[in-house]
C-alpha cells in the first residue's frame, strides 16, 4: 500500500470509526461506511489538512469511495 | 377545558456526586461534596481552580468512538441521564404511540466546549475558515432534545428552553403544561450542562459569580453560611418523565409525584444582580401557589435556589419569609446546591428530583458546609443544616433563577399510592 493510500484510511477508520479492514478501495462513504452528509464533508476537510490541498467542492462530490479518495489525492500531489 | 393531571413516573441523573439515581440520592443523604479540583485543563491561571465535575463516567464505553465525536459533553450528559429515566418509567419503546412523545429540554449554554475549541482552531489558523462541519450541530442547545429524539424516536413537541440557570425549571413547567393541554401523553424533560472549560470558568470568574475558595474545594459551596463567596460550577445531567395520569394509570406506571404547578417571573431589573427586595422572586412563588391551587401552609420544603452568593441567599430568604409568614419556620428550606454545585441549566433538574426523592424517602436532604450564622438571616429558619432531616414531606417546592433576571419555582405533590 502506498504511503498516500495508508494515511486516507487511517483518517477514515479514525472519524467513522469503522475497523481498517473495511477500508478497501471501492467502499463507498455513505453506502458502506455508515457516513452522513457532515462526516463527508469533515472527511473531505482532513483530507485537505493531511495532505496539504485544496479540494473544490464541485470535486469533492465526484470523492465518493476509498478509492476516488486515494486517486484524487495521488494526483494532487504529483 | 379540563386541565389533565401530570405526574412524575421516570427519574435519571448524571451528577457530580452520583452517576444514576441511586447514587445521587445516596450522596445527598450523606451529605457528600462533589467539589475538587478541576482535572479538564490546566488551572494555573484561574483565579478558580476547582469545581465539581462528573467523575468515573467512561463516556467513550457508553456511545462509542464514532457517536461520541458527534456530541458535546452536555448531549452526551443528557442521552446518559434520559436513557436511565426511561427506562425507569417503563413505557414500551415498541407500542407507545411516538407522535404522542415530546422532548421538552433545558441548556443555559449548550456545547461551550465545541464552541471554544472551534473559535481556538479558527484563531489560531491563518484566517481560513475551517471550521468543522459538526461544529454548529454539536454546539446549539437544542441538540440534546433532538438527539434524545433521534436515539428513541419520539415525535411530538421537541425544544429547548434557555433561561441560564432556570433553564430545566422553565422546561419542566412547559412539559407540564403541555400534557395538561393534551398536546402530549408522555414527556421527557429535564436539563444538561457542560460548562467546565476555560471559558465557563474565565467567564464566570471574571463576573465574581464563583468561589475562589482554592485551599478547601470541598467547603467552599456553603449556602447560608456567613463566609460564603460565590457559587462552585458543576456539570451534569437530571432527567424526568412527565406523564399523563390516566396514560400513567392505565399502563400501571410506578408512579413518583404528581407535578402540581410552576410559576414563571422576572426581576425586570439587572443582568446578573438579584433584586435586592425579592419581587420578582416573592412574585414566582406566589403565582407558583396559584397555579398550583395551594396555599402556603400546605408546603413542606423548599429546595432553594441557594448558590452560596452573597446577595442571592439572603434576597431568597427574605422572599421566601415574605411568602410564607409564620408558616415559614416551620418548611425545611435546603440548598442542594452545597452538595452538588451549580448545574446552571441542569439545576432545576436535579434539583427537583431531589424534592420528588424526599417526598419519597420522607428525608430532606442537608445544606452542607454551614459554620458560621449570617447574621442577615433569619435564625429561626429550619435550613435543614449539616445533616440530612427525617420530616413527612406531602408538598416540595423547588426554585430556580437564572441571570437575566428569569425566576421558575415548580410545586410537587406526594401522590397516594
Amino acid at each position: 500500500m502506498s504511503d498516500i493510500a495508508s494515511r486516507v484510511k487511517a483518517i477514515i477508520v479514525d472519524k467513522l470509526g469503522v475497523d481498517e479492514n473495511e477500508v478497501v478501495n471501492d467502499a463507498s462513504f455513505t453506502n458502506d461506511l455508515g457516513a452522513d452528509s457532515l462526516d463527508t464533508v469533515e472527511l473531505i476537510m482532513e483530507f485537505e489538512k493531511e495532505f496539504d490541498i485544496q479540494i473544490p467542492d464541485d470535486q469533492a462530490e465526484n470523492i465518493a469511495t476509498v478509492g476516488q479518495a486515494i486517486s484524487y489525492i495521488e494526483e494532487a500531489k504529483k | 377545558m379540563e386541565l389533565k393531571r401530570v405526574v412524575v413516573t421516570g427519574l435519571g441523573a448524571l451528577t457530580p456526586i452520583g452517576n444514576n439515581i441511586e447514587e445521587y440520592w445516596d450522596a445527598l443523604v450523606s451529605g457528600k461534596s462533589g467539589s475538587a479540583p478541576i482535572t479538564y485543563f490546566d488551572t494555573e491561571k484561574f483565579k478558580t481552580k476547582f469545581a465539581c465535575e462528573i467523575k468515573n463516567f467512561d463516556f467513550n464505553e457508553y456511545f462509542g468512538r464514532k457517536e461520541i465525536r458527534r456530541l458535546d459533553r452536555f448531549a452526551q450528559y443528557a442521552l446518559v441521564a434520559s436513557d436511565e429515566a426511561i427506562a425507569d418509567s417503563g413505557i414500551d419503546l415498541e407500542t407507545v404511540d411516538k407522535y404522542r412523545v415530546g422532548v421538552i429540554w433545558g441548556a443555559g449554554i449548550g456545547g461551550l466546549e465545541t464552541f471554544q475549541e472551534e473559535v481556538k482552531n479558527f484563531a489560531n489558523g491563518d484566517g481560513t475558515p475551517r471550521f468543522n462541519p459538526f461544529f454548529i450541530p454539536k454546539m446549539i442547545a437544542d441538540i440534546a432534545p433532538g438527539n434524545i429524539s433521534i436515539k428513541h424516536g419520539f415525535m411530538g413537541p421537541n425544544y429547548t428552553t434557555v433561561s441560564a440557570c432556570a433553564s430545566s425549571a422553565n422546561a419542566l413547567i412547559d412539559a407540564l403544561n403541555y400534557i395538561r393541554l393534551g398536546y402530549s401523553d408522555v414527556i421527557v424533560t429535564g436539563g444538561s450542562e457542560a460548562a467546565v472549560t476555560q471559558a465557563g470558568m474565565g467567564g464566570f470568574n471574571a463576573m465574581h459569580a464563583l468561589s475562589t475558595r482554592n485551599d478547601d474545594p470541598e467547603k467552599a459551596s456553603r449556602p447560608f453560611d456567613a463566609n460564603r463567596d460565590g457559587f462552585v460550577l458543576g456539570e451534569g445531567s437530571g432527567a424526568l418523565i412527565l406523564e399523563e395520569y390516566e396514560h400513567a394509570k392505565a399502563r400501571g406506571a410506578k408512579i413518583y409525584a404528581e407535578v402540581l404547578g410552576g410559576g414563571m417571573s422576572s426581576d425586570a431589573y439587572h443582568m446578573t444582580a438579584p433584586h435586592p427586595d425579592g419581587t420578582g422572586v416573592v412574585a414566582v412563588m406566589e403565582n407558583c401557589l396559584r397555579n398550583a391551587g395551594l396555599n402556603p401552609e400546605d408546603v413542606d420544603a423548599i429546595n432553594t435556589h441557594g448558590t452560596s452568593t452573597p446577595l442571592g441567599d439572603v434576597a431568597e430568604l427574605k422572599a421566601i419569609t415574605k411568602v410564607f409568614g409564620d408558616h415559614a419556620k416551620t418548611l425545611n428550606i435546603n440548598s442542594t446546591k452545597s452538595m452538588t454545585g451549580h448545574l446552571l441549566g441542569a439545576a432545576g433538574a436535579i434539583e427537583a428530583i431531589a424534592s420528588i426523592l424526599a417526598m419519597k424517602h420522607s428525608l430532606v436532604p442537608p445544606t452542607i458546609n454551614h459554620e458560621t450564622a449570617d447574621e442577615n438571616i433569619d435564625a429561626e429558619l429550619n435550613l435543614t443544616l449539616n445533616k440530612a432531616q427525617e420530616r413527612e414531606v406531602n408538598v416540595a417546592m423547588s426554585n430556580t433563577f437564572g441571570f437575566g433576571g428569569h425566576n421558575a419555582c415548580v410545586l410537587f405533590k406526594k401522590i397516594a399510592e
